[in-house]
């Protein structure tokens, strides 16, 4: 698995890249190979009040449909809509397809670094 | 194989229709078409031999085995089917007058006694359409009842995460957020999660049992206890009754509603889009929230479809119940439950249980082993099974368990079938290790092969192009 260092990550598969005080927010390798090809992804709308721990949207794959999870509290500031026409960039390159950007960020889940969370999706498997 | 439309001939066609013989009268211009529709036209000998072939291409529970986790696709009696073509039940309309549908309202009375009886529960709705159309009622009268008391702060409802997609979906659409609460490593309710969930926005709880990995939550009593002492209410989800019926009732185990699967559970052939029941039940302090025909009974309640919904399906439940009768119905569920662990044992040693225990009905397998060792998913054995005349089971549920198959073989089959099917699921086994590449390209001798998911989903075509 290769998941970059200078990211962290939620027990549920969802990766945080914090920028100027913003958080970056994408779901992981491990998340997306779970899921399968992914062809559809439910997202929120800018503004939305976000809290972590509970679910932001949600990806539609081949498999089952699964809530994406927020890992920080905050509001929504930017949503990558590119989504919507092509769901298969979080397949094919999950650590370049953020999903939402959340400002104002007041509480976040634990979070693991690279190696922590390596660990823990090798547990899951 | 062509489609219906390709085989159209303009002016062939057929006549039944009886010669009008009352008045005409002649509908309003903006409601007239502008254009005839195009229907296919086409002689009897040629529509009988389409739908004969196209039967011949489908599977189903009168061409094979159809362990499909979580639908119990059961054998349903020809003896229902023949109560439900009395022309007395088909030839009635709900608006005739009340003397003359008396043994129509019998019919619904007794199931309704009888469904009680089975359920625990004080009343029944014979409304809904279906088992998701069931569990919205069931919701709407957990809301009426806050709602009628005044207590507004009951926003939320609970809901374990190996639910049905169907209950958060309920929940959602009759105003609530859902509170998912995640399973105990064995597969039931965690206690702790639970009592942390709950609180005086507790508005109910949506509860299946036994639950979808097919295990009895053996804490039922308890969950239903706190969840009541927060001040909610607990839902049933009938969808797995067929384990249960007849020998353990909802309403014993503390349930204030629940929906049934008529279809399901109480023989209406189902999978082909209906029609259904989703009969709700409820004890007596929900009854008067129950949805009654606004046109026989006057206004002031909800009413979720017209008049008292899918009458006929209801004929078929109580002539199901009434040929099984009071010692019938708990055999049918204690062989469900044997079949499902005999086939369970059978296939033991190869692919794993993912809860490695005495099941109810149903029971998971966890095939992610097997897929690191192969690269064969449960995706490709489905397909393989296919190739050996079985309808491939559930795939991919419950989520809580990876590379899932789940397997509900029901109490209608023989043990010659069940050893048959032991054995293809051993067979694919093996030839996961010796051959993958024949099941990565599995189904070989189905009327399609492979179709590609991923392009349907992403771009479905979802009508007739022609």
């Amino acid at each position: 698995m290769n998941n970059p260092t200078n990211l962290k990550y939620a027990k549920s598969h969802e990766w945080v890249k914090h920028e100027d005080g913003i958080a970056v927010i994408g779901i992981s390798d491990f998340a997306q190979s779970a899921l399968g090809d992914v062809v559809y992804v439910g997202l929120p709308t800018v503004g939305t009040q976000v809290t972590a721990g509970e679910s932001f949207g949600d990806v539609e794959s081949v498999k089952a449909v699964s809530d994406l999870i927020c890992p920080v509290s905050g509001v929504i500031c930017a949503v990558n809509d590119e989504l919507d026409n092509a769901p298969e960039l979080l397949n094919e390159d999950p650590y370049s397809a953020w999903i939402i950007k959340v400002e104002n960020v007041t509480a976040e889940e634990e979070l693991l670094d690279a190696a922590a969370y390596e660990a823990f999706c090798a547990e899951e498997e | 194989m062509k489609v219906i439309f390709e085989k159209s001939v303009a002016g062939r066609g057929m006549q039944y229709l009886p010669l009008c013989d009352v008045e005409e009268v002649a509908l309003p211009t903006h409601l007239i078409r502008s254009e005839a529709p195009k229907l296919p036209e086409i002689s009897e000998t040629d529509l009988s031999r389409h739908y004969t072939e196209l039967n011949k291409r489908v599977h189903g529970v009168n061409s094979g085995f159809y362990p499909l986790g979580s639908c119990t696709m059961k054998y349903n009696p020809r003896i229902d089917e023949e109560m439900a073509a009395l022309s007395g039940f088909t030839g009635i309309h709900p608006l005739a007058p009340e003397h003359t549908t008396a043994g129509c309202r019998e019919v619904l009375d007794t199931t309704g006694t009888l469904l009680c009886e089975i359920t625990g529960m004080d009343d029944m709705t014979f409304q809904p359409a279906a088992g998701a159309h069931g569990e919205f009622t069931g919701v709407l009268l957990i809301k009426q009842y806050h709602d009628a008391r005044g207590d507004s702060k009951r926003t939320k409802i609970i809901v374990p995460d190996s639910a049905h997609g169907t209950n958060p979906a309920t929940a959602t659409m009759c105003g609530y957020t859902v509170v998912n609460i995640p399973s105990a490593p064995n597969g039931c309710v965690d206690l702790e999660a639970l009592k942390q969930a709950l609180g005086d926005d507790t508005a109910g709880l949506m509860l299946t049992n036994p639950n979808t990995v097919g295990i009895f939550d053996e804490n039922i009593l308890e969950i239903t206890r706190l969840v009541h002492e927060a001040g909610g209410l607990c839902y049933y989800d009938g969808a797995n009754l067929n384990a249960v019926m007849g020998v353990v009732r909802p309403g014993d185990m503390g349930f204030d509603c629940i929906h049934l699967n008529l279809h399901k559970t109480f023989a209406t052939p189902h999978g082909g889009g209906g029609p259904g029941s989703g009969a709700v039940g409820c004890k007596a302090h929900l009854a008067q929230y129950l949805p009654q025909s606004a046109m026989m009974d006057g206004a002031g309640h909800i009413q979720v479809k017209a008049f008292a919904g899918n009458f006929l399906v209801v004929v078929k439940a109580m002539t199901y119940i009434l040929t099984l009768g009071k010692y019938g119905i708990p055999e049918a569920a204690k062989n469900a439950v044997l079949n499902a662990n005999y086939l369970q044992t059978k296939i033991k040693g190869t692919f794993e249980p993912a809860f490695d225990r005495i099941c109810m009905h149903e029971f998971v397998l966890d095939l992610s082993k097997f897929k690191k060792e192969t690269g064969v998913s449960a995706l490709d054995v489905a397909k393989s099974l296919i190739d050996n005349g079985m309808h491939p089971p559930t795939m991919y549920f419950p989520l809580i368990v990876h590379e899932a198959l789940m397997l509900e073989p029901t109490e209608t089959e023989s043990r010659d079938t069940l050893d048959w099917a032991a054995q293809v699921f051993r067979n694919l086994y093996e030839l996961g290790y010796k051959d993958p590449e024949r099941m990565h390209s599995a189904p070989h001798n189905a009327q399609i092969a492979r179709p590609d998911e991923v392009k349907a989903a992403r771009e479905p075509i979802l009508r007739y192009q022609g």
